[in-house]
């Protein structure tokens, strides 16, 4: 595969990453690691390998934004927010994004990146930065919370 | 798969069309890709252009896949290349004013990067064609320091990568026959008719 025009690898992915980022940081912040997730990677676009998964290569700088921006911001954490403070405007089922934004970090990112941006197992132990086993145990008890909540 | 978890999490998300453009603007703005590009309408079509930091690297008829020409830059220079009207203006605006007839020289820089050896000798003699002139494959192959490549100096002419700025359809045949042109020779007669150049 040859490399594909930054513009296009944008118009391609942005849902994903933002559905990811919306999940994991509010609408509010979203925007700001939406912007900062793809300046970096147009700094390390011409580098990236032309064999690439660049959805998977795009949510993994994502989620090392969203953590990033999660540890800033521990003071408020995600989890204690009331449900749907960092959900504002969201169209459709408001219970689940929620209830989403209130699990731990680790299994909130599982979940969005299986659920939100139908990423395959082993992506997402990429993207956490952890073993396979461990991706699918973090997915397992988000999904097991989330079904207990709602 | 009806699992309304997945489907809340996968609803559409309208907000990300937006922020994306925000975000092109933003890279515009800040100078942060190496190639820029949008389209201006004229009366030869949609022309794709193409610039970098140096200038306008590509001019594009709409004929073939627009997506082609900014590939082939992916590869050949870099894929660092993010679409924008703001970056392009300058050409746009002088293309603009060129179709109105209200310009008779293009002033923005233009990308050279690419073109040379006898290639670009042909291509700076062609731009020193005045406008409404015609010149000829001979002259401009003598003028590159070549006065038996006439051959060469249309196949130079044809892989022009900025037709209308290196005006290459002021390249005719000596015996007055209009010769080649990348955009086509319908194309070629409505930019000399424009001009009032001799034919």
């Amino acid at each position: 595969m040859t490399p594909i025009p930054f513009q296009r690898a944008l118009e391609t992915h942005r849902d994903d990453v933002w559905r990811y980022l919306r999940g994991m940081v509010g609408a509010q912040a979203a925007e700001d690691c939406f912007q900062e997730t793809f300046l970096a990677a147009l700094r390390a676009y011409p580098r990236l390998r032309p064999d690439s998964n660049v959805r998977a290569w795009l949510l993994t700088i994502a989620h090392r934004k969203a953590i990033d921006h999660v540890r800033r911001h521990r003071e408020v954490p995600l989890s204690a927010a009331p449900p749907g403070a960092s959900m504002d405007a969201e169209p459709s089922d408001p219970a689940i994004w929620s209830a989403v934004a209130a699990l731990p970090p680790r299994q909130r990112a599982s979940v969005l990146l299986r659920y939100a941006c139908d990423l395959p197992h082993r992506e997402i132990a990429s993207a956490l930065g952890c073993s396979e086993p461990a991706a699918r145990r973090s997915l397992h008890e988000g999904l097991k919370r989330l079904r207990e909540t709602l | 798969m009806t699992d309304p978890i997945h489907t809340a999490l996968r609803a559409p998300v309208p907000q990300a069309a937006a922020a994306s453009r925000r975000l092109a603007e933003r890279i515009a703005a800040e100078g942060r890709a190496d190639f820029y590009y949008a389209t201006v309408a004229s009366p030869l079509g949609d022309l794709l252009l193409i610039a970098s930091r140096r200038g306008l690297a590509r001019l594009r008829y709409p004929d073939g896949d627009s997506d082609s020409a900014l590939e082939e830059l992916a590869v050949r220079r870099s894929p660092r290349i993010i679409e924008s009207a703001a970056a392009t203006d300058p050409w746009r605006r002088e293309i603009d004013e060129y179709f109105a007839g209200t310009r008779r020289r293009f002033e923005a820089p233009l990308d050279w990067q690419e073109i040379t050896g006898f290639r670009r000798r042909v291509l700076r003699a062609t731009v020193a064609v005045p406008y409404g002139e015609a010149s000829d494959y001979k002259s401009i192959a003598g003028a590159a320091g070549s006065p038996a490549g006439a051959r060469a100096a249309g196949n130079a002419l044809g892989a022009n990568p900025l037709p209308i700025v290196i005006p290459c359809h002021r390249v005719l045949h000596r015996d007055g026959g209009l010769g080649g042109y990348t955009g086509g020779l319908d194309r070629k007669r409505v930019l000399l008719a424009l001009e009032g150049a001799v034919r």
